[in-house]
């Protein structure tokens, strides 16, 4: 085999591997669009967040909206209810879940400030979901700690929305939500 | 001598296809130079939120828009208008919640995730997808030529239908239904108009939407103009993208595929004469002995 | 498989020798990627990987639109418009879907006057050629019922027009109609039925794909000379042919790149430019169209379909003949549907003993005679039911006729057939011999 030959075949051998590696790549972006599509929608995607006007909520009243298929608690507290919560801020590390559960601050202790959406912890939003089996649980001073109050197996939550008594081990959930004026965003928006 | 057949194949596909859209249509649409149009085109931000306005201040009295969502105002590519803006404007729409009045239904303000509502009327038709769905060129001789030059011309129909209201020609009665528009065809036409052979004597026909743009209609805040040609075409822009809003997206696919592709069969060309070098050699040396 | 001697399969390592034994498929596809094809094949016997390809993509971005798509009168247009506007990239797979069908066709028709030309249909390759046709009508089938599933005023329409044509067979027409429609009328059964078989159809045309593949791996390919590749020993075999992998898979790659290029600037710069304005509106059962017209693809057996009108002695004759039986309606039915049965049935209507059409100078002009009538017929399929169209209908579908009916079984007694080359060989060396001499252009 002379010189001319061997460059030959290293010029074709690349050129055999440069073709075999751009039909790999438009084979890849030909089947990124169809796994892609399988992902949420805008549509979808669009419902990742909703907003509700608070301006009309009362100190010590409480609304129930519905965010991706399961309610939100929108809880105005009064200032008993703050008082109440925080109390027992001191005693956090034998809670019951002595996790805040907040995704907007998340990781943190369970003390009322870390649970409550503003600073005066007026605002309180957390997903009606019991921590237990997925119950709703019931509002309005329900239970034993003049919170929320499962029904199913009887977990007792405290005005800050931290399991007190029963099967539940976690404290109810609050997810991603904002003030943007009179409005509370619920969820991420983009 | 197949490449023949293949040139032919391709071109029959033109013919055909223009000819499917033979129907109707006199030449009166004109071809407007819109952004969007050309390898390049994209929408005009600018001419869609003008449009926008358009359509918000005289069309949506009548016409609905059922199949665009709020939150398209704000997709990119669109007209890309600031989310808290899509909001505020969303407010001005009702639409009807069946999971409110425990489960009843009742109407409430428009939000972000909500489409426009629709108009259910057959004179208004929706107009999401008028634009897609009339073709302002035609033929000639249902060869599918002038689409293939121009364009499918949905955006110029509009504007040039907006645009075509004309005084009536004299030869119509007092009263005859509707109103006269010289790029309209589907609509009724006077016998009076007929000459002897059973021809239009004049182009278009009387059209039931009374003229809905006179000029001057909107103000527009950057100072674009707004005489009745300006208004059409934006509001044609508008409609187009309402329409096709994912035309950005599709072109800039289209043309990375065509770079992928390319540069897969230049390296295939290559491959492939590199391959059958050795046997065509062989070939020619047999074929001399 | 196949007569055309060649080197065989042999497993080497233990686990293809326990294969071998158990499920020979490496054997199976060795011997399909490994089949002898002959050397001189040229850019017209691309189509059938141009063909599995589209195959393949219609059933990818079908499956993928199914998961987005509602079969329901009330939804299925919204659906559609759901895909084009929310579903990551579903605008574009829509648009290759939409378009897939168009170059699916092309392609079909390109490799059908392919087998036409080079007489790929004739003996031993009958049931190759039975098989592609049967093929080809699942494929418009399956295409026409796509083109109902959104829901727009063309979807609609046309399924009202083409299911009328069954409808004009005498005594059961009315009954069958109804049968297939589910209903007196268009209406939300249809379109779940068709939903339903235009799901499943592909995949009956997947599997006919392998039969048709497994029918000329057996006689072995055709080529332009319509030589047969020599069968006398290993090493004569060898001389008239090539590997399939790699020289033609390469080969017919760079043309399915080369054709891609043109379908992605179709689909990304004019995608609806082979549709219909008004299959954007929604289905209406109250307004129709002002024209209906089917798609550009079944346009030259619609033209065909429409010549035949009452006034036409051949149609008034048959109509005295069966007593009215056989009205116009019919008769245009049956026009339509025998123009594809007579195009399956040329392997017996050519009695000519040369088989390609390169060494039958007379053949040669009435076959692209054949080709200009085709697109001359889709032409006329587009334009409006009047004259002159009708008249030129008429003039194309009786060349459609005796094409197949006269003029070949004609051709083989009165022509005078050149000499083929005696080997593949011969052929293939004589046109890298001297270059230019032959008019054809084997691979490359």
């Amino acid at each position: 085999m002379t010189q001319t030959d061997e460059h030959d075949g290293e010029r074709r051998d690349f050129l055999y591997f440069a073709t075999g590696a751009a039909g790999a790549v438009a084979t890849g972006a030909a089947v990124w669009p169809l796994v892609n599509q399988m992902n949420p929608s805008a549509d979808v995607k669009a419902l990742a967040s909703i907003r509700v006007n608070v301006a009309d909520i009362q100190p010590g009243t409480q609304v129930t909206v519905l965010w991706q298929g399961k309610p939100v608690f929108i809880r105005r507290r009064t200032e008993d209810e703050i008082t109440a919560a925080r109390a027992d801020d001191a005693d956090v590390d034998n809670l019951q879940d002595p996790i805040d559960r907040n995704e907007n601050k998340p990781g943190l202790p369970a003390i009322d400030a870390n649970r409550s959406l503003d600073e005066n912890g007026e605002w309180l939003v957390m997903l009606g979901v019991c921590t237990h089996l997925g119950c709703v649980p019931l509002g309005d001073g329900a239970g034993d700690f003049g919170g929320w109050f499962c029904p199913c197996h009887g977990s007792h939550y405290d005005t800050a929305g931290r399991i007190r008594r029963g099967p539940a081990n976690q404290n109810l959930l609050v997810p991603i939500a904002a003030f943007d004026g009179d409005e509370l965003v619920i969820g991420k928006e983009d | 001598m197949f490449k023949k057949l293949s040139t032919g194949l391709t071109l029959v596909m033109a013919l055909a296809a223009g000819g499917a859209n033979a129907a109707g249509g006199d030449a009166k649409v004109t071809d407007y130079d819109f952004s969007f149009e050309d390898f390049f085109g994209s929408y005009d931000q600018m001419q869609l939120q003008r449009g926008l306005q358009v359509y918000t201040e005289i069309c949506a009295a009548c016409h609905g828009l059922k199949y665009v969502s709020f939150r398209n105002l704000a997709d990119k590519g669109g007209p890309e208008l600031p989310a808290d803006q899509v909001r505020a404007y969303a407010k001005n729409y009702e639409v009807f919640d069946p999971s409110l009045a425990d489960g009843d239904g009742d109407f409430r303000e428009a939000a972000w995730a909500d489409k426009f509502p629709a108009v259910t009327s057959a004179a208004a038709p929706d107009l999401s997808l008028m634009a897609k769905a009339r073709a302002g060129f035609h033929g000639p001789y249902g060869t599918g030529i002038n689409q293939f030059l121009k364009g499918m011309g949905g955006a110029e129909y509009i504007a040039s239908l907006l645009a075509g209201y004309a005084d009536a020609p004299s030869c119509a009665p007092e009263g005859f239904d509707g109103h006269y528009n010289t790029v309209f065809t589907a609509g009724g036409y006077p016998k009076e108009c007929l000459d002897a052979d059973g021809n239009h004597k004049y182009p278009g026909s009387w059209i039931g939407m009374a003229q809905p743009i006179s000029g001057e209609d909107v103000e527009y805040i950057d100072g674009s103009p707004t005489d009745v040609e300006a208004l059409s075409q934006d509001v044609a822009a508008f409609l187009m993208w309402t329409a096709e809003p994912k035309l950005n997206d599709r072109k800039r696919a289209g043309f990375v595929g065509i770079l992928v592709l390319g540069l897969l069969a230049i390296l295939l060309y290559f491959t492939n004469k590199a391959l059958w070098a050795p046997v065509k050699r062989r070939a020619k040396e047999e074929d001399e002995e | 498989m196949g007569g055309i001697p060649h080197d065989h399969y042999e497993p080497k390592s233990n686990f293809e020798k326990g294969m071998a034994k158990r499920l020979p498929i490496f054997g199976l596809l060795y011997d399909t990627l490994m089949i002898p094809t002959p050397k001189n094949l040229n850019w017209m016997w691309i189509w059938g990987i141009v063909l599995t390809f589209c195959l393949a993509l219609q059933i990818i971005t079908g499956i993928v639109l199914v998961m987005h798509y509602t079969p329901h009168e009330d939804l299925a247009f919204a659906s559609v418009e759901h895909i084009m506007r929310n579903v990551n990239g579903g605008h574009m797979i829509r648009y290759f879907h939409m378009n897939g069908a168009s170059l699916f066709f092309v392609a079909v028709y390109a490799h059908i006057f392919r087998g036409l030309y080079y007489g790929s249909y004739k003996a031993p390759r009958e049931v190759t050629w039975i098989i592609g046709m049967l093929i080809y009508l699942l494929m418009m089938g399956t295409a026409f019922m796509g083109y109902v599933l959104p829901w727009g005023q063309m979807s609609f329409h046309g399924t009202a027009v083409i299911t009328g044509l069954f409808g004009a067979i005498p005594f059961i027409g009315e009954a069958l109609q109804t049968w297939l429609l589910g209903a007196t009328a268009v209406g939300q059964p249809a379109l779940n039925r068709f939903f339903s078989l235009h799901y499943l159809l592909p995949f009956v045309i997947a599997g006919l794909v392998i039969v048709h593949i497994w029918a000329f791996h057996t006689t072995g390919n055709n080529n332009p000379t319509g030589v047969e590749v020599r069968r006398t020993s290993k090493a004569d075999a060898e001389k008239d042919t090539l590997k399939f992998w790699p020289y033609f898979v390469i080969k017919d790659l760079f043309a399915l790149a080369v054709i891609l290029v043109v379908f992605m600037a179709i689909v990304g710069f004019m995608p609806n430019y082979l549709g219909h304005p008004d299959n954007y509106i929604e289905a209406n059962p109250l307004a129709t169209p002002a024209h209906i017209v089917p798609e550009w693809y079944f346009l030259p057996f619609y033209a065909i379909l429409r010549a035949f009108t009452a006034d036409v002695w051949v149609v008034q004759i048959a109509s005295f003949i069966t007593g009215g039986i056989i009205d116009a309606k019919f008769f245009g039915v049956l026009a339509m549907f025998g123009a594809i049965a007579v195009m399956a049935l040329a392997p017996w209507l050519d009695t000519s003993s040369v088989r390609s059409g390169r060494y039958r100078p007379m053949f040669k002009w009435w076959f692209w005679i054949l080709v200009a009538d085709f697109i001359f017929l889709m032409w006329l399929g587009a334009m409006p039911a009047e004259e002159p169209y009708a008249s030129l209908s008429l003039l194309g579908a009786t060349y459609w006729f005796a094409y197949f009916l006269v003029i070949l079984p004609l051709l083989g007694v009165i022509e005078k057939p050149q000499t083929p080359p005696a080997t593949i060989e011969e052929d293939f060396n004589a046109h890298y011999g001297k270059k230019g001499a032959d008019s054809a252009t084997p691979a490359e």
